[in-house]
């Protein structure tokens, strides 16, 4: 603090506004948000609603079924997807082990909630990209809300959305599809972006609409890298599952978390596996099903 | 048979933001690099008036970044034009709503691309029915006359192979099928054989000879070759730095060269495929015996024929067999060689 000595104080110390402002300022908003949530409380009730039903009901589904049916019907799913019989099996493999471990349920759950959230990200998350790749202002608008969320500690955004939604199953699906949306959408935008401009130009001089445009050429064509974005925001929910798990979502998350409250060694890292297995066998299948869908540029004639 | 032709009046395309500020200046005596020096905008196309008849095949020509490939983007205006008129059956296009481009489009162009252009995830039949299903003609209507085409351009049996399975001049084929299903009256061949090799190129030359000669829609040829224009086009407008600075037949470009530019090009064309018996044959004398042949017949055919029967000479007659004149082994070889007079003009001029 020697410089301290001849610098003015307020070169030295950073002359912060007062204490007392920062924290009337804190209860304003804080207070006021909170009155406006408490306003508002019926109708953002009714808007969730639906996406507790949804994600309830595939709880459901997923636990109450006998575990061999739904054992098969991943199978099933994986093979018509990859149409590999080494990614089946290894799916089979991991998901027996997790069986075996005990963990079948809370997998189930994770299961559920993941799908739910893959799903509302695409949802979501498509047509934003869509816009984005037509338009440059709706893009520069867009990529910094994305930097935010993909920079802003999750768990900064789990306040706002316990303060709005409270605590439960939904408030945690709505943080992991925040997220886990911003590859959709950057990567949908992309791939729109990357198409090849002289095949776009046939299409005009054929006399193709806008929407023509985008669902006879764009999309067909964007599909793979789409597809890597579905694949970037399965892993990403995957993730945040984990964390969602502080505001009461189930499953291998509230597992892990009680074994990091608890130091249980042993229990934290098979949950902790349990996600690794099911990371790999959404990965392998969806990349696996986005190759093939690109097998027309296979065979290239030199 | 295509009933109208296209006209391009006054047509000027200036590149740059606000291009529409500089075609008076433009008009006035602004050059290509003045404009682009003190403006920022380059000067696409200057001044462009060229009919192209109906049914007949035009050929544009000229060297990279002459203004070719932005010409023909006027004619279904994948590009729009700074100023001027582009009048098709008495409507000009530059005048077009969208709705109305769109319509124009589907039904009155198709267009065949240098880099073939085609959609990698759609089979050969699915790239050959593209317009029809654009135009929204059901799939069984439009699969057969897309397999029709298929078969006209020689890829039968193709039809569920992916584009990238092909070669490019399998893939070229795909493109003007593609067109040709379109059956449109204007058909607009963008720098289409560039890509090619020059065996296939000669290849697809014959190919769309065959079918216009049956077809004879208004076809509108990019190129920068001069031997694929001769042999294609009916009419053969030569452009240089965004302004035509010849047009004419292959006989008028090839006999008299408009600048020297031109005639450096000219030299090395092989003449007798150019130059017609009709254009150097002498008044009939003596008696109107012997071997016949066209007016219109090359005089590299003519010089065959001629050869073939062990005569030494020929009477030339028209479309309607009457004699018109003759022509004689040394008058073709004179014709063929190419005149030393043109050489030395040329050296004087530069």
């Amino acid at each position: 603090m020697a410089t301290c000595s001849f610098l003015p104080n307020a070169l030295c110390r950073f002359p912060a506004i007062s204490d007392q402002y920062i924290r009337d300022a804190r209860k304003v908003i804080d207070e006021g948000f909170k009155g406006l949530v408490r306003d508002y409380s019926s109708v953002i009730d009714t808007i969730v609603q639906p996406l507790q039903w949804f994600l309830n009901y595939l709880e459901k589904l997923f636990t109450n079924s006998p575990w061999i049916v739904v054992l098969a019907v991943m199978m099933l799913i994986v093979y018509f997807a990859s149409r590999s019989i080494r990614i089946t099996l290894g799916t089979a493999i991991g998901m027996v082990m997790i069986g075996v471990i005990g963990l079948w349920n809370d997998t189930m759950i994770t299961l559920a909630i993941v799908t739910v959230s893959t799903l509302i990200a695409i949802i979501i998350g498509l047509p934003i990209g869509i816009l984005m790749a037509r338009s440059e202002r709706i893009q520069s608008a867009i990529n910094p809300a994305l930097d935010v969320m993909q920079t802003l500690p999750s768990f900064v955004y789990l306040i706002p959305v316990v303060v709005i939604f409270g605590i439960g199953k939904v408030p945690g699906l709505i943080a992991v599809v925040i997220y886990a949306v911003p590859p959709m959408i950057r990567l949908t935008n992309l791939g729109i972006r990357l198409v090849d401009r002289e095949v776009l130009e046939a299409a005009d001089a054929f006399g193709s609409s806008s929407a023509q445009k985008l669902w006879n050429v764009q999309m067909p064509l964007a599909l793979p890298t789409i597809m890597a974005g579905i694949n970037q925001t399965i892993m990403m929910s995957l993730a945040m599952v984990v964390v969602a798990s502080m505001v009461g979502v189930g499953g291998l998350g509230k597992n892990t978390l009680q074994a990091i409250n608890n130091q249980f060694f042993t229990f934290g890292f098979m949950n902790g596996f349990a996600l690794v297995a099911i990371a790999i066998i959404f990965d392998r299948a969806s990349q696996a099903f986005g190759k093939r869908l690109q097998k027309h540029s296979e065979v290239v004639h030199g | 048979m295509a009933s109208h032709g296209i006209e391009i009046k006054g047509l000027y395309k200036i590149f740059g933001p606000c291009g529409r500020d500089h075609v008076d200046a433009v008009k006035s005596g602004v050059t290509k690099a003045e404009l682009n020096e003190k403006h920022g905008h380059v000067l696409g196309l200057k001044d462009i008036n060229i009919v192209m008849p109906a049914g007949g095949i035009t050929v544009v020509m000229g060297l990279s970044g002459s203004g070719k490939s932005t010409l023909i983007r006027h004619i279904n205006r994948l590009i729009e034009p700074t100023y001027g008129e582009v009048i098709y059956d008495g409507i000009d296009i530059c005048g077009m709503n969208q709705a109305q481009l769109r319509e124009f489009r589907r039904h009155k162009t198709a267009m065949v691309f240098q880099k073939f252009a085609l959609l990698p995830h759609r089979t050969v039949m699915e790239n050959t029915i593209y317009g029809l299903d654009i135009q929204g003609v059901p799939r069984t209507e439009s699969t057969k006359r897309g397999r029709y085409w298929i078969e006209r351009v020689g890829l039968a049996g193709f039809e569920n192979h992916y584009p990238n399975q092909l070669s490019g001049g399998m893939q070229q084929r795909v493109g003007l099928a593609r067109a040709l299903t379109n059956d449109a009256d204007i058909l607009l061949m963008d720098e289409a054989y560039s890509a090619l090799d020059p065996l296939i190129r000669v290849d697809m030359q014959t190919v769309l000879l065959d079918l216009q000669a049956e077809l004879k829609k208004t076809v509108v040829f990019i190129t920068h070759d001069l031997d694929e224009a001769l042999r294609l086009g009916d009419k053969i407008a030569i452009l240089r730095d965004g302004q035509v600075i010849q047009q004419g037949t292959g006989q008028d470009i090839v006999l008299a060269p408009a600048d020297s530019y031109i005639a450096a090009f000219v030299k090395e064309v092989n003449r007798g495929r150019v130059i017609k018996a009709g254009t150097v044959m002498r008044p009939l004398d003596g008696s109107a015996d012997g071997l016949r042949i066209s007016s219109q017949m090359t005089l590299e055919n003519a010089a065959k024929e001629i050869c073939e029967t062990g005569s030494s000479r020929a009477v030339v007659v028209d479309a309607a067999g009457v004699p018109v004149g003759m022509l004689d082994l040394q008058a073709i070889v004179a014709a063929m060689v190419t005149p030393a007079g043109s050489e030395a003009a040329r050296m004087a001029a530069e």
